[in-house]
């Protein structure tokens, strides 16, 4: 029989804290699919156009900045590869990162029903964000597939490679998105600046222009961890050398822990946002 | 050494009984009433939270005490009703036991699988079908598929919505929904069940319903019930905590709990609804009765003696006929009080209508009763009061029926 004691010193101790984290993410395997299951279906449910609506902001933005370099509007230097496939594989890749970050604070707020009433392990929360975002991804993926094939440009190994660089773009998205969570529930500002940040942000990433030769740009470029994920993620799928790899590589590495970290603060911080939600 | 087995056995078995579930220690709890205060209030919570404080929690300024220093233990087979007025702390109680918030000073120890029924359809997804709801909501309880399949028929059954169980939550009504969650809330087996005021929703077969499987469950579990309802509570509970404005104010035997909770609302306004100005009432009591708190006590099958006083500005014919209509504490008219037979026109004396009415061998049950007062002759009303008077009959057995008769039984010879 488990025994649950509450009691108003918290327990700061991260290993274990950490260790229940981890066997409440086991445990809730079946309750996070059952979240994930029911958020998709009913999210398009009550939709004429249902699945649709996955991809159609990745596929407008890309729309939009095919039209502005085909029409001269805006003058891109050359990329290497036909700029459609640039800017989709780019703004696809993009909107993976923006719905990682936005993921565990969507989540929890569309769960402040139950968690103001019933006692479940919290960590399924984060677990069907993750499934709701792999179903989204794997639509785009196969979009961004029809792409290439439609391009003709040839398969590459890289492209088995290609999920890895999505998996990284979730763990980093999710790991800031949980880090900003406890705050995000009490104060809504929290997520209107990361809709905001991300618009500003895409365009010092290499989403749709690639990284100039030289000059502040560049600088502030290299330096944003998003951009190697981006980077390294469109040349898998489309063959071409990887550049960033070994910043990427220390992203991914640096954001495991970071994510392990965020778990335990966001197990922490339930009860003290709860007991504010006005559900 | 076969003979030790069974006792050995029993043994466990007494053991397992009369282990306490529920331990909880000076807890309190305190919430902020400002919005914006509380929100800031909870950023420096969450830091403190990360760092681990000890400090003991003092008010900040706009907080308040939702819950302070309530002590208990249960056992398993024991039912704790928790009663008390609305914003009394009743739900924030249920919440920290629940696991859903943290108490301010004090421990709570919970020991086993904990269900809880807390509002009607919490966790349902209004446009998912109820089938699918209870593969969710049984997720969340913490069932895994294999184990909700098997259950699955019997809960259908047991909410009675076989006809309605693959149409959207969202079209249900508040009975259907309320039937479902117990359904499911039920088929859990819980250690520890927490009930918060929903049986109040229910039609008759469902309440009838819950108390049978209440009844069947609770040797094997240890239930916290939150209601207004006193008679269900005095029907299931064997102990009480009487909250008031978060505090324990009284902790133990029902029947006594009870009264206490009713004595707390007894009120003295009354009103005048029509009067044709021949009679004012001066005063009214019990004649010899005690009082508790400033409400008259009369102990069942006693008699009955109220006194009334009653200012004369008009004169008054033989016909006239005064009742008293005595209403229970929900406002039931249980009993009509006269004596058709007086001619109360001997009953004054210079301006005044002085005189007791009796009645012998009171078998009202236990509970606060409040009188109003109707007189009129043969042409017309001429004073009619509401609630001129509150008493209460003190009696050890708490009864849903508003009297206790009492009966003779006799050999048919």
């Amino acid at each position: 029989m488990q025994t649950r004691i509450y009691q108003k010193e918290t327990n700061r101790n991260l290993p274990k804290l950490l260790l229940e984290s981890l066997k409440d993410l086991n445990t809730s395997r079946f309750l996070a699919f059952q979240l994930a299951k029911r958020d998709i279906t009913a999210q398009y449910r009550q939709s004429y156009f249902g699945i649709l609506w996955a991809f159609v902001t990745p596929l407008a933005t890309a729309f939009v900045w095919m039209f502005l370099n085909s029409s001269g509007t805006v003058k891109l230097t050359d990329t290497g590869i036909p700029y459609p496939v640039y800017a989709f594989a780019g703004t696809l890749l993009w909107s993976i990162i923006t719905e990682a970050i936005n993921s565990p604070i969507q989540s929890t707020n569309s769960a402040k029903s139950i968690l103001t009433k019933i006692n479940f392990p919290k960590e399924a929360l984060i677990t069907s964000g993750v499934l709701k975002l792999l179903f989204n991804s794997s639509i785009k993926v196969g979009l961004l597939l029809i792409f290439i094939f439609a391009y003709g440009i040839e398969l590459s190994w890289g492209l088995l490679l290609f999920p890895i660089a999505i998996l990284g773009g979730l763990v980093i998205g999710n790991t800031i998105g949980l880090l900003l969570t406890p705050i995000g529930m009490l104060y809504q500002d929290i997520s209107k600046l990361i809709t905001f940040g991300m618009q500003f942000l895409m365009y010092v990433t290499p989403v749709v222009f690639a990284v100039p030769d030289s000059g502040l740009m560049k600088t502030i470029m290299e330096l944003n961890p998003l951009t190697p994920i981006i980077s390294v993620g469109r040349n898998l799928a489309v063959g071409l050398p990887l550049e960033y790899l070994t910043y990427f590589l220390i992203v991914l590495a640096a954001s495991i822990p970071l994510f392990f970290i965020a778990l335990v603060f966001y197990r922490i911080s339930i009860p003290i946002f709860v007991e504010r939600l006005s559900a | 050494m076969t003979n030790t087995e069974p006792t050995v056995q029993a043994n466990n078995e007494i053991t397992k009984s009369n282990e306490t579930l529920v331990e909880v220690s000076g807890l309190s709890k305190k919430f902020c009433k400002d919005l914006k205060t509380s929100l800031w209030y909870g950023v420096k919570d969450l830091i403190s939270g990360y760092s681990g404080n000890k400090q003991k929690r003092e008010l900040r300024p706009k907080e308040f005490w939702a819950v302070k220093d309530i002590s208990f233990t249960l056992k398993r087979g024991e039912c704790l009703g928790l009663i008390g007025h609305n914003g009394a702390g009743k739900s924030t109680l249920l919440k920290i036991l629940n696991g859903l918030i943290n108490p301010d000073e004090g421990k709570v120890v919970m020991k086993g699988r904990v269900g809880a029924l807390i509002e009607l359809g919490a966790g349902f997804n209004p446009v998912l079908s109820g089938r699918e709801n209870i593969y969710n909501n049984g997720a969340i309880l913490g069932f895994t598929r294999k184990e909700i399949d098997e259950k699955l028929q019997h809960i259908i059954d047991f909410a009675e919505l076989q006809e309605f169980i693959d149409m959207p939550v969202r079209n249900y009504s508040s009975g259907m929904k309320v039937r479902l969650g117990f359904a499911v809330a039920a088929q859990m087996e819980p250690d520890v069940l927490i009930i918060d005021e929903v049986l109040a929703v229910g039609d008759l077969g469902f309440v009838l319903k819950c108390f049978k499987t209440i009844d069947t469950i609770l040797p094997k579990t240890a239930i916290i019930f939150v209601s207004h309802n006193m008679p269900m509570v005095s029907r299931i509970c064997n102990k009480i905590i009487l909250m008031d404005r978060g505090e324990a104010k009284f902790q133990g035997d029902v029947s006594k709990a009870i009264d206490l909770y009713y004595s707390r609302f007894a009120s003295n306004d009354s009103n005048v609804v029509y009067s044709d100005n021949t009679f004012e009432l001066l005063e009214i009591k019990i004649e010899n009765a005690s009082s508790v708190e400033g409400l008259q006590q009369i102990k069942w099958g006693n008699e009955l003696r109220l006194q009334f006083v009653f200012l004369l500005k008009g004169s008054v014919e033989s016909s006239l006929r005064i009742d008293v209509i005595i209403f229970d504490k929900e406002q039931r008219p249980v009993a009509l009080l006269k004596d058709s037979k007086a001619d109360y026109s001997n009953f004054i004396s210079e301006n005044k209508l002085v005189f007791n009415l009796l009645h012998k061998n009171l078998q009202l049950s236990k509970g606060i009763y409040s009188l109003n007062l109707s007189i009129s002759d043969d042409k017309s009303p001429k004073y009619r009061v509401n609630t001129i008077f509150e008493f209460q009959v003190t009696h050890d057995q708490d009864i849903w029926q508003p009297f206790l008769l009492e009966g003779k039984a006799e050999k048919i010879s």
